[in-house]
C-alpha cells in the first residue's frame, strides 16, 4: 500500500543568463520560494534529491540552507536528472518513510554546445575526436530520418520555435521574451541539417524546486497541493536509436520515451486524450514533433497537420510547452525536467497568468502531463492531477 | 610530408580494399564498434561491408568543441578555419547501421536509402578517417 503524493510548493529562479549569480545559488533561491510557498520552514524538511550536471554538487546547498542533518542525496542522470529527483522524492513520500520531501535541480553552463567525453559514456576516443559526439547532430538524424519516413515538413520545424518564442513572451521565467516570426526561424544558419540556429534550445542557467508532501501533511498543514498521479522512469531498451551511438542496430527497437509513457498512463488510469496541458522534451524543434507521438498524443505523421491547426497553442486543443519549453526558457540540464513540472503545477492551480490554459470545460486544467529525455536514453514522465 | 595514419589503429582492416570493424556476438548479432575491454569477451572482431544504404544524414555547421581534433581546433586555430562536414547512418544490410562521415556529395544529392560505399579520407594533418560516399562518385 503506497500513500498518495502530493506539490505543495514550486520555485522557480528565472532561466537564462544571470551574472554574479552561481548556479547553486539559484538553486538555493528556488528552493527558498517553494518553502515561501507551501508555508514551510528549512528546518521541516526531512529529505531531499537534487542535481547539478556542471555547477557542482546539490547537497552543498546546505550551507546556505541550513544544517539540519536531514538526508541529501545528489542525482545525475542527464538531461532527465530532474525527473529523477522528482522520482526519488516521490519514492520518499509514497514508501511511508518520510511526508515532506524536497526535489530541486540547478544548473550554469558555460556558452555554446555540450562537449562530451566519450570515455564516460564508454565510446572510442575517436568519436569524439572526429566530431562526430554531438548531441545537435543526434537530433537532426533523428528528425531527418522521421521527416522522410512520416512527411514532416521543414515549416512544421520551424511553427514549433515560433510558438516557443511566443509562449516565451508571457512567462515571467522564460530566457527568451520576444517573438521570432517563421521567416526568420527557416533563414537562420543552419546549425545541423534541418535544424536552424533558432530550433535549437541553448545551454543555459536556472534553478527549480518542488517540495512533495503525503496527504496527511499536506492536509495537517492546509497546504494547496496538486496530486502526484504517477511517475515512470525507463532506460533504453534493446535495439533502440539513442544520442551517442556510433552503431545502431538494424532491428527496429522500442523507445525509453514510449515504455515511460505507457506505464505512466497506466498507472494514472487514463490516456492521452484526458490530458489537458503537456510539457514534451523540446532541446530541439523536431523532437517536440516525434515525442508528440512517442507520448501518444497523435500518430506519425498527424503532427505536420495539427502544427498547421495550432493544435499545441495555449488555446489549442492539446497546448504543449506552454512556457516556452527548453527553446525559449534554455536548458539548465539539472533543472529543465523540474521545470516542466513547475510549469504544470502552476497551470493546475491556476496561476498562469496570460499563459493559463482554459481545460477543457474552461475552469482550468485538470490534468497535466511532463516528459524528458536525457542521454544516453533514459526518459522520465510525470502525470499531475488536481 | 609523412603518411597519414589512422585516427585507430583497429577501426579498419589493413586489406587493400579495407573494411571497417565491427564485432560479432555468439548470439550471431553485429555490433558497431568493436567493443574494448571486458566488453570484448567472447565477440570476433567482424569485416562490416563496404557497401550500405543511406539510413540518415546532416551536416556539422559550427567548430565542435574538444575533443574534436579537425580543423579548427589546431594550435592557432579557431572557428574561421572550421570546414563544415556531412555525416550520416549507413545501414549495411543484415549487419548494423554505423555513423560516418559522408563525402563526394552535398546536401542536396543525398536521398533515403541511397547506395554507398566505404572509403577512407584525410582528416587532419596526422590522421585519416572512415567515411562513406555515394555509389559512383569514387575514383
Amino acid at each position: 500500500m503506497s500513500e498518495d503524493v502530493y506539490i505543495i510548493g514550486a520555485g522557480i529562479h528565472p532561466f537564462g543568463r544571470t551574472e554574479g549569480r552561481s548556479g547553486r545559488e539559484q538553486g538555493v533561491y528556488a528552493v527558498r520560494e517553494a518553502m515561501k510557498d507551501a508555508g514551510l520552514e528549512w528546518t521541516d524538511i526531512e529529505c531531499a534529491y537534487g542535481g547539478s550536471a556542471a555547477a557542482g554538487n546539490a547537497d552543498i546547498m546546505v550551507n546556505e540552507l541550513g544544517l539540519t542533518s536531514l538526508p541529501f542525496t545528489n542525482v545525475a542522470n542527464g538531461c532527465a536528472t530532474g525527473g529523477s529527483a522528482l522520482a526519488s522524492a516521490q519514492m520518499a513520500i509514497s514508501s511511508g518513510m518520510y511526508d515532506l520531501a524536497l526535489a530541486t535541480g540547478f544548473d550554469k553552463h558555460p556558452r555554446g554546445s555540450f562537449n562530451a567525453s566519450p570515455a564516460d559514456y564508454g565510446l572510442p576516443e575517436w568519436y569524439g575526436q572526429t566530431g562526430m559526439m554531438l548531441t545537435t547532430q543526434f537530433f537532426a538524424l533523428k528528425i531527418q530520418r522521421y521527416m522522410q519516413m512520416h512527411g514532416i515538413s521543414r515549416e512544421t520545424l520551424g511553427r514549433v520555435a515560433v510558438k516557443a518564442f511566443k509562449n516565451g513572451t508571457i512567462t515571467p521565467h522564460a530566457w527568451r521574451r520576444s517573438e521570432i516570426d517563421l521567416d526568420t526561424v527557416m533563414n537562420a544558419p543552419m546549425i545541423n541539417d534541418p535544424l536552424t540556429k533558432f530550433m535549437f534550445c541553448s545551454p543555459a542557467e536556472g534553478g527549480v524546486a518542488l517540495i512533495l508532501a503525503s496527504e496527511k501533511k499536506m492536509k495537517e498543514l492546509g497546504a494547496d497541493g496538486v496530486k502526484v498521479s504517477q511517475i515512470s522512469v525507463k532506460t533504453r531498451p534493446p535495439d533502440s536509436f539513442e544520442v551517442f551511438q556510433a552503431g545502431v542496430s538494424v532491428k527496429e527497437g522500442g523507445k525509453p520515451t514510449v515504455l515511460a509513457s505507457q506505464a505512466a498512463f497506466e498507472g494514472a488510469g487514463i490516456g492521452p486524450e484526458d490530458i489537458d496541458v503537456a510539457q514534451l522534451q523540446d532541446t530541439e524543434s523536431g523532437a517536440e514533433i516525434m515525442h508528440m507521438a512517442e507520448n501518444g498524443f497523435c500518430a506519425d505523421g498527424d503532427q505536420e497537420k495539427l502544427l498547421a491547426e495550432g493544435a499545441t497553442e495555449i488555446g489549442g486543443r492539446l497546448p504543449v510547452n506552454t512556457d516556452g519549453g527548453c527553446l525559449a526558457c534554455g536548458e539548465p540540464v539539472g533543472a529543465s525536467g523540474l521545470r516542466q513540472v513547475y510549469e504544470n503545477v502552476e497551470q493546475l492551480r491556476g496561476r498562469g497568468g496570460e499563459r493559463q490554459v482554459p481545460g477543457k470545460d474552461g475552469n482550468g486544467p485538470k490534468t497535466a502531463y511532463s516528459h524528458v529525455y536525457g542521454a544516453p536514453g533514459l526518459s522520465a514522465v510525470a502525470i499531475l492531477e488536481r | 610530408m609523412p603518411a597519414l595514419a589512422p585516427i585507430d589503429p583497429e577501426l579498419w582492416s589493413d586489406d587493400a580494399e579495407p573494411h571497417l570493424m565491427g564485432g560479432r556476438l555468439p548470439s550471431g548479432e553485429i555490433v558497431f564498434p568493436m567493443p574494448q575491454g571486458d566488453a570484448a569477451k567472447d565477440i570476433e572482431p567482424y569485416k562490416l561491408s563496404r557497401r550500405g544504404k543511406l539510413w540518415s544524414w546532416t551536416s556539422q555547421g559550427f567548430l565542435p568543441k574538444t575533443p574534436y581534433e579537425g580543423r579548427g581546433n589546431g594550435d592557432g586555430e579557431g572557428p574561421p578555419d572550421f570546414v563544415p562536414f556531412l555525416l550520416g547512418y549507413v545501414e549495411l544490410p543484415g549487419e548494423v547501421i554505423v555513423e560516418s562521415y559522408i563525402v563526394d556529395a552535398t546536401l542536396d544529392d543525398l536521398k533515403l536509402g541511397m547506395d554507398m560505399e566505404f572509403c577512407i579520407v584525410p582528416f587532419n594533418e596526422q590522421h585519416t578517417t572512415f567515411a562513406y560516399r555515394p555509389v559512383g562518385t569514387g575514383a
